[in-house]
Parts: C-alpha cells; structure tokens; sequence
C-alpha cells in the first residue's frame, strides 16, 4: 500500500500579513502540589481571517488551555499572544468562546441567553437580532423555553447563537458537541458548516474526534500530549462540502492518524 | 481586572490582620469619640477578662457551658441518629411521625425555657434539656433525608450480596449516609453551643451565659458582657474547626477504604 | 386505612397520651391540651391573640428585611472578592457562635426596652447566617457562568447583578427560609426579655403573673403553627415557576 501522502509542513504561517490571531512562542506552566508541571510548550501558531482551524489531540494534551489562553481566560507563564496586533489582557467580547451546553444560564429563557450580550441594543433592534439567530440555529418556537426544558443539542445551539448575536470576530469552540449523541453531532457539524459560510467568522475548534476535525477544518493542528506541543499543522484543502468517503479526504485522515499514534508514543 | 488576580499566599494571613485591626481601631475610637460611659473599648474587655481568670471564675464558667452542652449534644446523638436512621428506613413511620416533628421543630428551644424549669427547675438539667432540643431535630431530620439520598444501587448491593435489613442498614446505608450525618453533627453542636448559652441567661446560675446577664445586672460590667461575648464566639469556632477536622479523617472519606 | 389518616391518628394519640399524663398527675402545674385549647380560646375572647401574633410578626418582618436588604449585596462582594473574604472571614466566624440572646444586654443598652432592641436582635439573629450562606452560595456557582458573563464583556458590578445573584436564587432561597426561621425563633426569645407584647412576651407573662401554664402551653403552640405558616408559606414561594429551573432535573 502506499504510503500516506500528507502534506506535511513545517510550522509556517499562511499569511502572515492578514493573520488574525498570533501565538507567539507559548509556554504554560502549573504550579501542582509544589511540582511544576509544564502543560504548553513553544507553541507558535497563526491563524488567518475567516479561517476554521481545528486543534486535535488526545486528551490532556493541554488543546483546552491552549484555548483559554488565547480567549483570554488564562495568562500564559511566557510567551505572547495578540489578536489584530493587540495583545490579548482577558476576555472580550469580540472573541466568544462557546462552553459546552452547561454554560446556557439557566435562569433565562432562550431568548433570553441569546439576548445577553445585546443589553446595550434598544429594545426592538434586540428583539429582532434575537429572532434573526434563533431562526439562524434553528430554534424557533423555543423563545420562552428554559434550558431545562431542552435538550443536549438544544442547549448547545442556544450558546452557539448566543455567541453569534454579538457578532464576534471570532470563535472558539473547546468540544462543544462532545456530550451529544453521533446523530445529534453530525446535524451540529453540518450546522456549525453552515452558519460558518454564512458569516465567515475566524473559529477555533478544540476536539479529539479526528474525524470531525477533518470534516470541519480549513488546517487541522496536531498536538502531541505532555507537554503540549504543535507536532504537525495539516492544511485540509478539500472544498466543502466534503465527501467523507473520498480517497483525499480518507487519505489526509489517516496520515492525521499516524501522526496522533505518534503523539501517543511520545 | 486585579480584583480578581489571584491572591499571594501571604495575604491570607495579612487580610484578615488589617480588618481585625481596623475593627478594633473603629471600635476604640468610636468608644472614645462618644464618651461614653458604660461601653467598654477594647483594651477595658482584655482587662476585665484577665482579672477573671485571674481570679479562677472564668475557668469554671468555661467548663460549666461546656459541659451542659458536651452531654445535651451527646444524648441528642444517641437518640436522634437512631430513630433517624430508623425513620428514614422505614417510609411509613416517618409518614407518621414527620408532621409532628415539623410541629414540633420551629419551636424554639427558648420557649421550651418555662417546661424545662417545671419539669428540672432551675439548673444543670434545664439547660442539658434545652440543648438536648436544639440538637435532636437538626440530627433526626438530616438522618431520615441522607438514608433517603442512600442511591438505590448500594442498597440493591446490598441485598444481592444476601445481607439483611439491619445489616444492609449498619454497613451499606450508615456508612454512605455518615458525611452528610457528620455535617449535620457539627450544625448540631453549634446549635447546641448557641443554646446553652441562651439557655444560661435564664435557666441556671453558672456558665457564660449566666456570665453575661450577671455582669450586666450585679455592676453594669459591660467589661465583662463582650468579653464573654468575644470567648463564646471562639469557643464557637474551636468547636466548629475540630469537628471540621473529625470530618476529613480518612475512615470517614470512604474513598480510601477498602474494607468494612 | 388512608395514607393522609396516619399522622392525625399519630397527633390524637399524643394528645390523648399528654392528657391522659395530666390526669394521672392532677397537682402539677402543666396543662392537658384540653385546657390548652381553653387558653387559646381564652385569648381570642381578650382581642390578644391577633394582637400578640401581629406584634410578633412586625418584628420579625422589620428585622428580617433589614438582614437581607444588607446581606446579599454585602455577601455578593465579600464572596466574588477573595480578598475581602480573607479579611472579614475570622470576624465572622467568630461573631457566628454568638447567639443573638447573647446580644440582649448590648440591645438594651444601645435601644432599651422596646420594639428597637427586638428587631435589632432578630436583625442580629438573621444577617450572620444569611450573609455567610450567601458568600457560600457565591463559591459555588459554576465558573462557566462567570467565565461566559467576563466574555461578554461584563465588569464587576454587572457581572454580580446579572449572573451572580441569579445563579445563587436556589440556595438564597433555601437560606432565605433557614433564615426566617431564625427569626421567628429570636423574636420569641427576645420578647421575653426585652419588650411587652407579642407571642414571646406572652409566654413570660402569663407565668409571671398568675402561673397561667395553659396560656403557657397555648403560647408555645402557637409560636409552632405560625412557625411551620411562615415556613410553608416561602416553601410556596420557591415553587414559582421563574423558580423552576432551580429544581429541575437535568444535564
């Protein structure tokens, strides 16, 4: 059989005039009952405007807290990370980052959740922003639901739309449809495609479904576990929508494999 | 946002010593700057307080509240998580007894004060009985809901592994229910720790709470009233952080034990 | 035999029981329920017994909202700052032993005898534990919620108007009823020692002044279903349905 083919690169940046997001020699280090534990380390990324990056890798390869870091949640022992050239001082509205469903506030109702970052809007301008995303992820007839009344999938589209109504730059995503059953999480794979196309917004995806990773991103960034590190950045360049059974896509997948057994071995 | 960064680890010992000494700053002044007469500054409170250790009174006062509640506490224990446990095991008993006790439970132990005294007069028992109150209810409602959060499949264990009811009770129920059990315990002993001194100012002649009516009525030694005051909130928290500590024992953290 | 019949049946049978001991002991100075009931009716005949439970409760009320209109801003700061937490916690652990009684000389010192010293004790009673449930609640709210709320670019003040304190309802709630217990339970106290009306009062007085144990018992009984109302009546409150989805099951 032959081998593998993936194209595989070096760690080079796409664009680096037009890059949105720059990580910059990363370093993360915990301080855990008096051992230091390095959890990130030298990680270098960019990532360009409206480009869906995946960043895959078993668990405890630090993929989350990477994530945090750049959304602002977690400041980095050493390194440096800007977004449109400012560096990143905490969380800010114009990069959302989607929890997984349980961080819907259940004691609003659906419109409610969706309408939180909108406080600033006038009353009719938010109803109707509202509406455009409920109809967006499609909700309708759940505006004055509570999340309790929902499902898994329910409640993960609420935060996606609530993420959206305040038309972020960017997106982060850390396995937000990891507590969904498959079906569910196909359907929120295609609609996650969908309203990407729609907005173009920059996303950043943590998971450790490989083939999700495949099927959503533009570059799938391989990481390897303890300490996390970049072992391979993978361009996916198959247009969408993409044919899970095509011989290119089945092809990058296993190399993507590979490269992950690796990742364990290390 | 600094607020939220997070806090060296020596600050958690400087916070605490600015607000205290704020406190007592504040309290000092305010003292001076009213003139006034009756409430002590600070300094008055230490004062009055080494003068009656000094004199061997504090001692007794101490032991005697401590004591009435060490017994009260431990009858309260000796009941209550048996009848709880039997309670919470036995649906239709508890459908029975529970309206009384819900009756019975907001009455203030306080209020019990005048059927105390006829039933022990004025002295130890009253206030043995009082703090027996304020501790059984707290300890008998807890033990019929943590036999109730007991999740079903220990109990089944249980019986697949062919134990009876009492023993499914003692070895499976008992030790599942026993943190909440422990908690409700420590709440127990503080309650009870809140009653006997109540329960002094009025039922008996000896103790802190006695204390703090005495020195107000026998020489307005307001002195003595917040000292008696400050020693009953330490004694409270000295209970408090023990029995704190009871609970992370390893035999009760029954993560770690591996055999019955 | 009905379900619902076995508590009363269980409630008769110590009534007669409690009688039954009174008869047998005709010289001692506890009454029987029957002379208890005779007691209660003894006071709606003098007008006392609205009287005496309205002057109870506007304690209580007066105290109480004073507690809480102080301790749930305060207790939303002191346990989103840690800092302040550090600082105050030793005053208040060691204030919360104290019990309010404990208080009474202070009270009648700073408000003598009345209706201030009352509700300053109730307020005593109340604010402590609520303030502490309050920090607590704060500590266990999801950090996702707060984390989501910092994201939309929430600062301080909103982020403890808009996420943290409707996070910590379910718990306040539960503290909230704790708490009014609490006061129910001070007031009666206070009331014998410190004023001249209501339920507490009541029990004091009717001893002092003429060994009137059947108004005694009648207080006490009183002070229990009153109690068990007040208790009753937030239990209903938390069954609103913006409440719902405190109690709801799921993830």
């Amino acid at each position: 059989m032959a081998t593998t083919k993936v194209a595989l690169e070096p760690n080079t940046p796409t664009a680096a005039l037009s890059a949105k997001l720059r990580v910059n020699k990363v370093n993360m280090t915990f301080n855990r009952d008096g051992q230091r534990l390095s959890v990130l380390d030298n990680i270098d990324l960019e990532v360009a405007d409206g480009e869906f990056v995946c960043i895959l890798g078993p668990s405890g390869c630090g993929k989350s807290t990477l994530l945090s870091a750049i959304a602002g949640f977690l400041t980095p022992t050493s390194g440096q990370i800007t977004i449109d050239g400012e560096a990143v001082r905490g969380p800010d509205p114009r990069r959302i980052f989607v929890f997984q469903e349980r961080g819907v506030f259940p004691w609003l109702t659906v419109a409610g959740n969706i309408g939180f970052g909108l406080a600033k809007l006038k009353r009719a301008e938010r109803t109707e922003r509202v509406q455009r995303y409920i109809q967006m992820v499609g909700l309708e007839g759940f505006e004055k639901s509570y999340p309790h009344e929902l499902s898994g999938g329910m409640k993960q589209r609420v935060e996606v739309a609530r993420a959206l109504a305040v038309n972020p730059d960017i997106l982060f995503l850390d396995e937000p449809f990891g507590a969904l059953d498959s079906i569910t999480r196909m359907v929120m794979r295609g609609e996650l495609l969908r309203i990407w196309e729609a907005e173009r917004k920059t996303i950043l995806f943590v998971t450790h479904d490989i083939d999700e990773a495949v099927q959503l991103a533009d570059r799938v960034v391989v990481m390897s576990a303890r300490p996390g590190r970049i072992q391979q950045i993978v361009p996916i360049d198959i247009a969408h929508p993409r044919d899970i059974s095509s011989p290119h896509y089945l092809e990058l997948r296993d190399g993507i494999l590979n490269q992950i057994g690796l990742a364990h071995h290390l | 946002m600094s607020a939220l960064a997070e806090p060296r680890k020596w600050e958690r010992y400087a916070w605490p010593v600015v607000a205290t000494v704020l406190f007592l700053a504040f309290w000092h002044y305010a003292v001076l700057l009213t003139a006034t007469k009756i409430f002590p500054s600070p300094a008055e409170v230490e004062r009055g307080f080494v003068e009656l250790m000094r004199e061997g009174v504090l001692y007794r006062d101490v032991l005697d509240s401590i004591r009435r509640v060490a017994i009260g506490f431990f009858a309260a224990v000796a009941l209550g998580i048996p009848l709880g446990l039997l309670f919470g095991w036995y649906p239709a008993i508890n459908q029975v007894v529970n309206p009384v006790v819900q009756v019975l439970r907001p009455i203030s132990p306080i209020a019990w004060i005048p059927v105390a005294i006829i039933f022990f007069g004025v002295g130890d028992y009253a206030a043995i009985f009082l703090v027996f109150l304020g501790a059984f209810f707290p300890i008998v409602v807890t033990c019929v809901a943590a036999v109730g959060d007991v999740p079903l499949i220990y109990r089944r264990a249980g019986r697949n592994f062919g134990l009876t009811p009492a023993r499914i009770l003692s070895r499976v129920v008992f030790p599942a229910a026993l943190p909440q059990i422990l908690v409700s315990l420590r709440v127990a002993l503080g309650i009870g720790w809140l009653v006997v001194v109540a329960g002094e100012m009025i039922a008996v002649t000896s103790g802190l709470g006695f204390l703090i009516i005495d020195s107000r009525n026998s020489g307005k030694r307001y002195d003595l009233v917040v000292g008696a005051m400050i020693l009953i909130g330490v004694i409270g928290l000295v209970l408090d952080t023990l029995f704190r500590r009871l609970e992370k024992i390893k035999p009760v953290r029954w993560g770690f034990r591996d055999e019955f | 035999m009905s379900v619902r019949l076995r508590p009363a049946i269980f409630l008769v049978l110590l009534l007669v029981l409690w009688q039954a001991a009174v008869w047998r002991h005709p010289h001692q100075l506890l009454p029987g329920p029957w002379k208890t009931a005779g007691g209660i009716a003894d006071l709606v005949h003098h007008g006392l017994l609205v009287k005496y439970v309205v002057a109870s409760l506007f304690r209580v009320t007066w105290g109480f909202f004073l507690a809480v209109v102080l301790a749930i801003p305060l207790g939303l700061a002191i346990g989103w700052y840690r800092r302040a937490e550090m600082a105050f916690n030793p005053i208040l652990q060691i204030l919360r032993p104290i019990s309010p009684l404990a208080w009474i000389p202070i009270a009648i010192l700073w408000f003598g005898v009345g209706d201030l010293a009352a509700v300053f004790l109730i307020f005593i009673g109340c604010f402590l534990p609520l303030l502490l449930a309050v920090i607590n609640a704060v500590h266990g709210v999801p950090a996702v919620y707060l984390n989501a709320g910092r994201n939309f670019g929430l600062g301080p003040i909103a982020l403890m108007r808009r996420v943290l304190y409707p996070a910590i309802v379910p718990r306040l709630m539960t503290a909230l009823r704790i708490t009014l217990g609490v006061a129910w339970l001070v007031v009666v106290a206070a009331e014998m020692i410190a004023v001249n009306s209501g339920l507490g009062f009541l029990i004091v007085d009717a001893r002092n002044a003429g060994n009137r144990y059947d108004l005694v018992v009648a207080g006490m009984v009183l002070i229990g279903v009153v109690g068990l109302l007040l208790d009753a009546g937030i239990r209903s409150l938390e069954k609103a349905k913006a409440l719902g989805w405190a109690y709801a099951e799921d993830h």
